[in-house]
């Protein structure tokens, strides 16, 4: 098992708004999420596609597409300070530093015309001033952090001369570069085989342990927040509808939607006759109805679920749900 | 009936390297594939299991004559593909669909959804166009859509519901085997489940035969009845899925089994199944192509590559473990 998070609060986010403004209506991508993370934690933020993590976790750099979307309400702080009231230039010095981010396609987050050591050394260069031998020296460091064989080699490598199970170490070596505080991690492996999936997890979490550093996982698949989570947020339609420690939750699912989705997980262990599956789709979230989002698919739906939306209920310490079966 | 509708023996297929804008030389080959055996049986599915690079795509589109084989021979419903005249072929091509990872690129974009999925049956001239657009209506139904998406465009769909015009599109034509090229694994795991459901049952309501390429083993096992485990360009074992799922000999399909990650936060594991990554197919080791990665390794492995053979009724496996 993992050892315990430190009690430090590194982030807080607070009642954080992300709207796009679109020709056919405002769209409501993150509506109202709040959650915290303490030092050396991970937390996984779990959903479909289109639920609103992705833009979360854009909105914690403050790289939400402009000029559509807008961070319209809340508060990121971030160690302490505030993040929205940042001027851009101010921002320049928080992203890569103080919080970094994975995403998911190592294809297309490294730039095919730059060498490899240039890549990794422009964050280093900006963030820690370094130039010259003491550039290259670092960056070779950072390599290696990553367990890249030949680091000295790889530096003048390009990008297409590499595996994609490299390319995302290296894209992962960015991201650490500077020891951020916390570290999103966007659906970093889905585009890599299983056997590599399995040694970038263990990397992560070896670095991990070994730093200070706090991890938001964006996924939707469970099998990778029960490998590498301490506390579970599942998002649905922009709104956070159950949080808890990853046991809590894979142990007592108390939403309708994240017991589906749990059950919907094909275990390898052995052979269901039927698949458990979720019917329907996520919402169009132009206009979300005012009751709950979930309506429309849950097994269990009232009709006063249909009107209003439930206030969070804490269902045992820590494990929360926005769900009115729980009130 | 034949019991076997698709059978492969010893197929190869060899990429040259070349060097040279002009006058191109070849420098080597690399061997996508290299020398497979394989059964589909009628009405089941056939998962074909590896990581990228082990050349299971390249069997797949030789299955669907999009490339030419090196070497070796493809037999469906018994008789010899390479052999076939252009009508036979036509035949054979309208028999043999494909369904394909991403359903944002598989469906061209400037097409109706009507078109997309009566394209096979076009091309094939079988029917007249009152009968053609019957047929589309029937497919759709039979996934699971409106017959009015006929009119309307890809992008009007979810992730989930074009992979099910993509699957419609496959059955248009009447087709025997459809091969299965990572049909989930773009989707969202609350979607995966209503596709492959959805699969299962078209298989159970029109006698379907799969062709299932993964690299996810729940996925496989889930849904096909014989699994081949490929490691650049070979198969290095086969078997029954249940029997493989319980019994993996080979110390690639347990290392496969191994890096599956956990569905509980008990389960949790701490090493790292595999070192390395797949061997560079122009440079391949000497002897088992395996034994750089493999924990097990004897110098046997080094010198002499091992053959399948079969070490339970109907289980084959390449290692000199056995």
């Amino acid at each position: 098992m993992k050892q315990m998070a430190d009690d430090r609060l590194v982030l807080e986010v607070d009642d954080l708004k992300t709207y796009f403004f679109t020709r056919w209506g405002v769209v409501k991508a993150v509506d109202g999420v709040s959650f915290s993370l303490r030092q050396k934690e991970s937390l996984g933020l779990v959903g479909e596609s289109g639920c609103g993590k992705s833009v979360t976790a854009l909105s914690l750099l403050r790289l939400v597409p402009q000029p559509a979307g807008r961070i319209v309400g809340g508060k990121i702080r971030l160690l302490g300070e505030e993040l929205l009231s940042k001027s851009e230039r101010e921002m320049r010095k928080v992203r890569g530093r103080l919080i970094s981010m994975i995403l998911q396609d190592p294809m297309t987050s490294l730039n095919p015309v730059f060498r490899i050591g240039f890549q990794v050394g422009e964050a280093i260069q900006m963030h820690q001033g370094l130039r010259g031998k003491s550039l290259w020296d670092k960056a070779k460091e950072v390599l290696r952090l990553v367990n890249i064989p030949a680091p000295e080699a790889r530096l003048r490598s390009y990008p297409h001369e590499m595996s994609g199970g490299m390319r995302q170490r290296v894209v992962g070596a960015i991201a650490l570069s500077c020891q951020p505080a916390v570290l999103i991690a966007d659906e970093p492996t889905t585009s890599l085989d299983v056997t590599i999936q399995a040694q970038y997890l263990k990397l992560l979490r070896d670095i991990q342990r070994e730093s200070s550093m706090s991890l938001i996982f964006i996924t939707h698949d469970f099998g990778i927040v029960a490998q590498m989570c301490d506390r579970v947020a599942v998002m649905y339609a922009g709104k956070i509808v159950e949080r808890g420690s990853v046991l809590e939750i894979f142990d007592c699912p108390t939403h309708p939607y994240t017991q589906a989705l749990l059950a919907a997980v094909l275990p390898v262990e052995g052979r269901p006759k039927r698949l458990f599956s979720i019917e329907g789709q996520p919402p169009s979230l132009h206009d979300l109805p005012p009751g709950c989002p979930f309506y429309e698919r849950c097994i269990r739906r009232r009709d006063r679920c249909r009107e209003n939306y439930p206030a969070e209920v804490e269902v045992s310490p820590g494990h929360s749900v926005n769900c009115w079966e729980a009130v | 009936m034949l019991p076997l509708l698709l059978e492969a023996v010893g197929l190869k297929k060899h990429f040259p390297v070349t060097e040279g804008l002009v006058y191109q030389r070849v420098v080597g080959w690399i061997k996508a594939v290299d020398g497979i055996d394989f059964t589909v049986k009628h009405g089941e599915t056939f998962g074909l299991v590896g990581e990228s690079g082990c050349g299971k795509t390249t069997t797949s589109k030789l299955i669907l004559l999009l490339e030419t084989k090196t070497a070796g021979t493809l037999r469906f419903d018994g008789a010899d593909i390479h052999g076939f005249n252009s009508t036979a072929l036509k035949r054979y091509r309208a028999s043999v669909q494909a369904v394909f990872q991403d359903p944002y690129s598989s469906l061209n974009p400037r097409m109706r959804v009507g078109d997309i999925v009566g394209e096979p049956l076009r091309i094939n001239n079988v029917l007249s166009a009152s009968a053609l657009k019957e047929r589309v209506e029937e497919v759709l139904t039979q996934v699971g859509l409106l017959p009015e998406a006929i009119a309307r465009y890809p992008h009007e769909f979810s992730g989930g519901q074009r992979q099910r015009i993509a699957i419609a599109r496959s059955l248009a034509p009447y087709s025997r085997l459809i091969v299965l090229d990572e049909p989930v694994s773009a989707l969202d795991v609350s979607i995966r489940a209503q596709i492959m459901n959805l699969l299962q049952d078209l298989q159970q309501k029109l006698g379907l035969t799969f062709l299932l390429i993964a690299h996810n083993l729940a996925t496989v096992r889930y849904m096909s009845k014989q699994v081949a485990i490929m490691y650049t360009g070979k198969i290095v074992e086969m078997g029954e899925s249940d029997e493989i799922f319980t019994h993996p000999l080979h110390p690639y399909t347990q290392a496969l089994f191994y890096a599956a990650l956990p569905s509980h936060p008990r389960h949790r594991r701490e090493e790292s199944p595999l070192i390395g990554e797949v061997p560079n197919p122009l440079n391949p080791p000497p002897g088992c192509l395996f034994h750089p990665r493999c924990v097990y390794a004897k110098p046997v492995c080094r010198a002499e590559e091992p053959l399948l053979r079969e070490e339970a009724p109907g289980h084959t496996v390449a290692c000199h473990l056995y």
